[in-house]
Formats: structure tokens, sequence, C-alpha cells
């Protein structure tokens, strides 16, 4: 039946046979592999021989398989465990815990239960799981730090991406693991085992402990980096023979299946393996089948890659120095378009972009653009940036220019225009008017007011944000307001009969003007909860000349005289 | 034979109008700003939009009045949801106010510049840009060249242009299309209510290109203009009975 099952694991290529030959005919070289220890719980005893399985496929099974069916090539999957992720990860930040035992805890129905231990802590018996007070009983030293939710799937994100200089492709195994996709890329570090040797170890150096095996699937892998004991390298379609001895567990199954597997006395895989597949179903469910099929490669395992994001970049070198104006507007012209051209595809726009400009002394020159909102319109960034260009110093000549866009946002594809030329705020053209001003003028010059719910006039306007903003509340227009406000009352003197009367003439500027007309008072609290100070009488009026005024009186009128109480605030239409 | 002259001097009229810019009456209102017999006083008689107008404003009354003027005839051109621009350097208009004047003042762009002669580059850039409505400056002068390329500018974009300009005691030539110069005039309560009345100003159109200069008393009411005849006979009595009175 094991033999039924490993034929039925390989690849039906022809590929296959002539490999196991030329495997075996090299398999007098030793493997020693000083970064893989095997010493995690009792139950894994070290086998420290290592050359019991003294095979090697660095480059053997690669020729061979260059004459077979590309579709039948053969994939290799690595997987990283980090035996001890995030206390690692701790221990590199602060190394004074380094020789000490510490452990993550987070609470958990009132209790804190242990999340993860480091190797010190581990070695007294500390396992995740226990209580924290527990441990303290066990370790009184222990030190215990307070847990943060997803700081692991972080981490493994980061350290994937780290190791896109292994593999394209890199796959995040919550909660502790790494899947690489490395079909094709070990033979650049000399082999398959030499390749793990050197993840390993710049994983080491740099902190953490990790333990890695390869295999024909990413199950297979998975199982070997936790619970192998032999070789961390598993030859191509050897997955079953590599499984056999490993507890149920490493087929990544759930708790309660490896519970029941284990009280049923099936304690390796080997003891299940060759059991009929519908009692194995009817037992365990469909899940233990798919993962056993997953480990032995009858079915193929999904992985989600990890996307690094690219920067948003270009460069462009000079083959001679440039020192004109002229080359500097070709050169920005030239990034500009293959730029634009990547955004254009990715439907995303330019928030602000930086131009530099490396200089032959080694200076290097600075022009940045921003704009209202996201654009990859080569013209309209190319205008932006002429308006700048003068301010860049050549000296003796640039050599190298590069145009970044920090700040880049996914653009709303343009509606094809119905009503061509249909004018607003939302119009392309305003926006781009709006940049080219902001690029001149600075960003502050530019205003635009929506109403706000106050009456006291300083307040009913506030600034709007960005240029699209909608207006939360009505405009009001059941009050009198002047047209030219000033930007602070100016005082006035005045002759008013009291006490609330408008004024009968006042002297602005030296110019006595005499009220024939007048409306009001309106009176306006300051907002207390704003600022303190006093209300406000406003009056409506209009002098012997038509002209019309806003004038008010500052609070109530007191027993001593103050000077200036009247004041001119703003001018009606 | 005279009226064969007539008719090709009209004609060659009507080619030069278009030539420089002034479109004959389009079909339906969409030509019409609301000033009734003022436009009468332009070529065509249509208020020449996609041209630059020119105010003269010394006094703050003169400017707010001029505001006043310039923002009813925003209201029509704006009607579609166009946006409006207002660059000066020490700007006062107050947002809020301009509702009155029938439009969503949330639609117009404030630029507020520190210098003089960025105002006439704002104002150019502004000019230049289809997608506005009308494009308003607050300016202390200026020049004959000036004017020209803003002219130039409207001629492409169609868009209309209001300079405000403070200093009025050099008055120089223009390119601008019309000259106009707004006062404020003491208002008329209805049935001599007490309190002030809707917003009336001394319309002057000082200098207009191929039309005919004149004043007229408008005034500002229910969200429209107003034209006031003047020396009706009813205000003539109203005047006699303010005396018997």
């Amino acid at each position: 039946m094991a033999a039924n099952l490993l034929t039925r694991s390989f690849p039906p290529a022809g590929g296959s046979t002539t490999l196991s030959a030329t495997s075996r005919k090299e398999g007098k070289k030793k493997l020693t592999l000083p970064s893989f220890p095997f010493t995690h719980t009792s139950e894994r005893h070290l086998n420290s021989s290592v050359s019991f399985y003294p095979l090697s496929f660095g480059e053997g099974w690669g020729e061979a398989n260059t004459g077979t069916n590309i579709k039948n090539m053969l994939k290799r999957f690595a997987a990283i465990w980090f035996r001890h992720l995030t206390t690692d990860w701790q221990a590199i930040r602060r190394p004074e815990l380094q020789n000490m035992p510490f452990v993550f805890a987070a609470p958990d129905h009132g209790r804190m239960m242990i999340t993860a231990t480091n190797s010190i802590a581990e070695t007294h018996g500390v396992i995740p799981g226990m209580v924290a007070a527990d441990a303290k009983a066990i370790i009184p030293s222990l030190q215990v730090i307070d847990e943060q939710p997803g700081r692991a799937a972080k981490l493994l994100k980061s350290l994937g991406e780290w190791c896109i200089r292994y593999s394209p492709i890199i796959a995040v195994d919550l909660p502790d693991g790494l899947i690489l996709d490395v079909s094709g890329c070990t033979h650049l570090w000399g082999g398959e085992s030499a390749y793990l040797d050197e993840i390993v170890k710049r994983l080491k150096s740099k902190g953490y402990d990790t333990r890695a095996a390869m295999a024909d699937t990413v199950g297979t892998a998975w199982a070997i980096s936790r619970y192998g004991q032999l070789r961390p390298v598993i030859g191509p379609g050897e997955q079953a023979a590599a499984l056999f001895a490993l507890p149920p567990a490493a087929l990544r199954l759930e708790p309660l299946i490896v519970e029941r597997l284990q009280k049923l006395g099936l304690k390796t895989i080997s003891s299940f393996i060759s059991m009929p597949r519908s009692a194995l179903r009817r037992r365990f469910g469909q899940g233990l089948l798919q993962r056993l099929d997953y480990a032995l490669g009858n079915e193929d395992e999904p992985i989600q890659p990890l996307v690094p994001l690219e920067p948003y970049m270009e460069r462009l070198p000079c083959l001679e120095p440039i020192v004109t104006a002229a080359g500097i507007e070709i050169a920005l012209q030239r990034l500009l378009e293959t730029l634009c051209k990547r955004l254009q595809q990715e439907g995303k726009g330019i928030r602000t972009a930086i131009l530099k400009a490396y200089r032959m002394d080694g200076k290097v020159e600075q022009i940045g653009i921003g704009t209202n909102r996201p654009s990859h319109h080569i013209r309209h960034l190319f205008n932006l940036f002429e308006l700048k260009i003068a301010t860049i110093e050549p000296a003796l000549g640039i050599e190298l220019f590069t145009l970044e866009a920090p700040k880049v946002e996914d653009i709303s594809p343009l509606q094809e225009a119905l009503w061509e030329g249909k004018p607003g705020l939302d119009d392309q053209n305003v926006a781009e008017l709006l940049d080219r001003l902001a690029g001149k003028l600075g960003a502050d010059t530019i205003h635009r007011y929506l109403p706000d719910e106050h009456y006291w006039p300083e307040r009913s306007v506030k600034m709007a944000i960005s240029i699209l903003e909608k207006p939360t509340t009505n405009w009001r227009d059941d009050k009198p307001r002047p047209l030219m406000l000033l930007p602070c009352p100016e005082p006035i003197e005045v002759t008013a009969p009291i006490p609330d009367y408008p004024p009968m003439l006042f002297r602005y500027k030296n110019k006595v003007h005499q009220i024939k007309k007048a409306d009001g008072p309106e009176r306006i609290e300051a907002e207390w909860w704003l600022n303190t100070g006093e209300h406000r009488d406003y009056y409506y009026v209009e002098d012997q000349d038509g002209q019309r005024y806003w004038v008010f009186r500052l609070g109530h009128y007191s027993a001593e005289e103050r000077a200036n109480q009247w004041f001119l605030h703003g001018f009606f239409g | 034979m005279t009226d064969a002259k007539k008719d090709i001097i009209s004609r060659l009229q009507k080619d030069i109008l278009l030539w420089e810019g002034f479109r004959p009456p389009a079909a339906g209102a969409a030509g019409s700003v609301g000033l009734g017999p003022v436009e009468a006083a332009f070529p065509n008689g249509v208020f020449p939009t996609g041209a630059v107008h020119e105010f003269l404003t010394a006094e703050p009354e003169h400017r707010a009045a001029s505001g006043g003027f310039i923002a009813g005839l925003l209201a029509p051109l704006m009607q579609n949801g166009g946006a409006c621009l207002w660059t000066g350097v020490s700007r006062t208009v107050f947002p809020a106010a301009l509702r009155a004047f029938g439009i969503e003042p949330d639609r117009i762009i404030f630029i507020d510049v520190q210098r003089e002669k960025d105002v006439l580059w704002v104002m150019e850039e502004a000019l230049k840009c289809s997608g506005l409505a009308a494009v308003i400056a607050e300016m202390r002068d200026i020049s004959f060249a000036q004017s020209r390329r803003l002219q130039l500018a409207v001629e492409q974009s169609r868009v209309t242009g209001f300079i405000l300009r403070k200093d009025i005691r050099k008055l120089s030539t223009t390119a601008c299309v019309a000259r106009w110069r707004v006062t404020p005039l003491p208002s008329e309560p209805e049935d001599g209510l007490p309190g002030v009345g809707f917003p009336r100003w001394n319309v002057e159109l000082l200098k207009v290109r191929n039309g005919n200069p004149g004043a007229w008393k408008v005034e500002w009411s229910a969200g429209r203009f107003m034209h006031i005849p003047e020396y009706t006979g009813e205000m003539v009595l109203e005047e006699h009975s303010r005396k018997a009175g």
C-alpha cells in the first residue's frame, strides 16, 4: 500500500526515474547542517547522524529535469519556522532580556495567559497556554510582558519582505512561519541545503532562532520544519517516506482531530496513512484527507504570496552632465512619461512628487510639487514643475535625475464628458489651475468658505479643507450682511440717542456721515463657550449719499464714558 | 443705392463685431444677464460675456457697490454649477453676504496674494481656464499691455473677467470691453416703510467698445435687477406730499 501511495505521489513524468538514478550516483556527499538544531521538545530526539540519508539534490535533479515537460516541472517549497518569533524580536530590541526568562501574556478570562515564551523560559518548562502566575511560581525571576495582538503578523510580513532576496514568491504562514516557493532559486546559493543554511544563518545573525526545511509540497516542508528529525531537505517525491515517522500534528490538523488520533493510538502518520480513505473520511472528516493530499502532493495547495510595494520612482542617468534648463526639461519629460504610464496602468495619480538632480560635485538639488487631486496628466505635472525649474542650479552639471512620488492616490476614472466643458469645482481644468497657483504662490493663498452655524460674523464662515468639500448647512440670507467686511472692526465717533436708537451721525476717517435710514439693532452675543466678550448691537445704516454701512455698539451703555464703544464693521453693496 | 450701401455697412459692422469677439444674441434667454435697458447699450444689445470689464472703485463704498453689482451679474453666469475665482491683495469680501445676490458662496475660490503683481498673473492664468465661469480681481492699476494680455486670454477661453481698479487718478486706455462706475444711491423703502430698502446703485457705463455709454439707476430686489426709470411722476408726487406733510 505504501508503494502504491508513493507511485501516486510521484508526478507521472519520465524525469522522476532518471532523477532518482542521478541522485543515487552522487549520494556519497555528506551533509553537515550546523544550523539545523533539533532540540525542541523531549519527544523529538536529535539524530546527529545526518549522513543517514546522504542525499543531495543540489544540481542533479535540475539537470535530469531539463528534458521533461515544463508543465510537470517540480515545485519546491521551503518552510521557515520561527521558534520564538515575538520573544526573539523583543530580545533584539531590548538586549538586556537576552539572558533572562521572559514571556508574553495576554488577559484571558480574567487571568494572564502566556502566549509566547523565550528559550530560557522554555527550558524551565514554561510553555504557551500556561497561566502567568503558575509560570511565576516555577521561575520567580520571570518577566511578564503584555502581548500586543497582531504583532506576529506584522513581523512575519516584514520578515517575508526581507526574504524576497531568496525567492520572489513568499507567503506568510501564521502564526509563526514563512513559506517560500523556491522552485529554480536554490542553485544560485549552491544547492538546496546550502540555500537553507544561508537563510537560517542570516536569520540567526539577526537574532531569530529558526528551523527551515524544503520539500516538494508546502505540507511536507511545514511538517519537516516543525517535527523533522533527520534532515531538512526532502528529495523530490519522497514526501510519504519523510512523513511516516512524524506525529499526526505535523499535518497541520485541528487539535480536536489530533487528540482523537492520539486516543486511538495512531501516534505516527505511518499508522494511518495506509488506511482506506473512506474510513478516514468517516472517522476524521474531509480535513484530514485534504491535509494528507496537500502534504503528499496529490493536490496543489494554494499560497498567498506577499506583494511588495514597489516605490513610485524613476531614474534617468545622463551620459553627459546636463547644465541647461532645456536639458532638465527633457529629462523631466522622460521621467514623467515613464512614471505616469505606470500610474495610469495602476489607476493611480500623483499627489506629491519630487524631482532630484544629483550634481557632479555631489550636491543634490530638488524641487517638489503638490496637486489638489491625484493626477497622472503628464502635461499638467510638467507645467507644475516648469515653474520651479529655474531654481535648480546645475553648477558643473547634473549626472542623474530621479523622480519619485511619495504620495500617490487612487484616481477615479474620468467619466467621458457628456456635457463638454461643464464648468464647476470638480472640473479637471479648475483643479489643474489651482495646482499651478499653489505651486507658485503657496497653497495657503487659496481659500474657499463654507457656512458655519454661528451668528458671530467672523465665525459664520469657515475655511473649506478641500476643493470638493460640501457645505453641511445652508447659507443664511435672512439677516443683512455686508458685502465687504473689515477684517477687524474700526472705531468710529458716534452721536446716538440712548438707550438703543441707531446713531444720528458718525465720523469715520474724518468724514461725517449723517444717517438718514437705519435698521436694527440686531444683537449678536459673543459665544461664551468659545470666547468671552461683550455682545454687539449691529445697525444697518444709510447716510445722506445713500452709502450703506454696518456699525455696532459694543456692550451696554455704562455710567463711565468709554471712548471706543462704536465700531464700523462693513460696507453694504 | 443708399439701401444697398447701408446693407453693406451694417453687414461689415456685424462682421467686425464678430471678429472682435461679440456674439450675436443667442437663441433662448441664456445670453441675458437681466440688466434690461443697460444691456441695450452694448453692441447687438447683449451683455458681453467672455470679455473683461473694468470697474472704477476709488472708495470702499464704491467697491462694495461694484461688488454687489458684479455678484448680481455672476448669478446667471454661475447658474449651471459654475465656479468663479476672486483674487486680490487685501480682500474684504464677506462670503456669507454673497448669498443675498443669488449665488452659492462656496463655489467661489478666493486667492489672497501677497503682492500686487501676482494679482495680474493669477487673473491671466485663471482667465485661461475654461472650467471657470468668471474671474474677479481687485487691483490697483492696469496698463494697456496688461489688459491686452487678459483680453487675449478670454478670447480663447470665453471666461468673463471683472477688474476692480482702486487707483483712478491716472486712467489710461485699456483693452477692456467696458468701463463701469457703480456708486450707491439712497434706497427707497416700499410704501414709505421705515428702515433701509433694497440696494440701489447709479450704474454708469463710462466707456463701451462699439456701444453707447450711459447712466442708469438699478435696484437689486427679489433676486434680480430692477431698472428704476428716472423722474417718474410718482416720485415727484411723493416729494410734494412729503413737503405737504
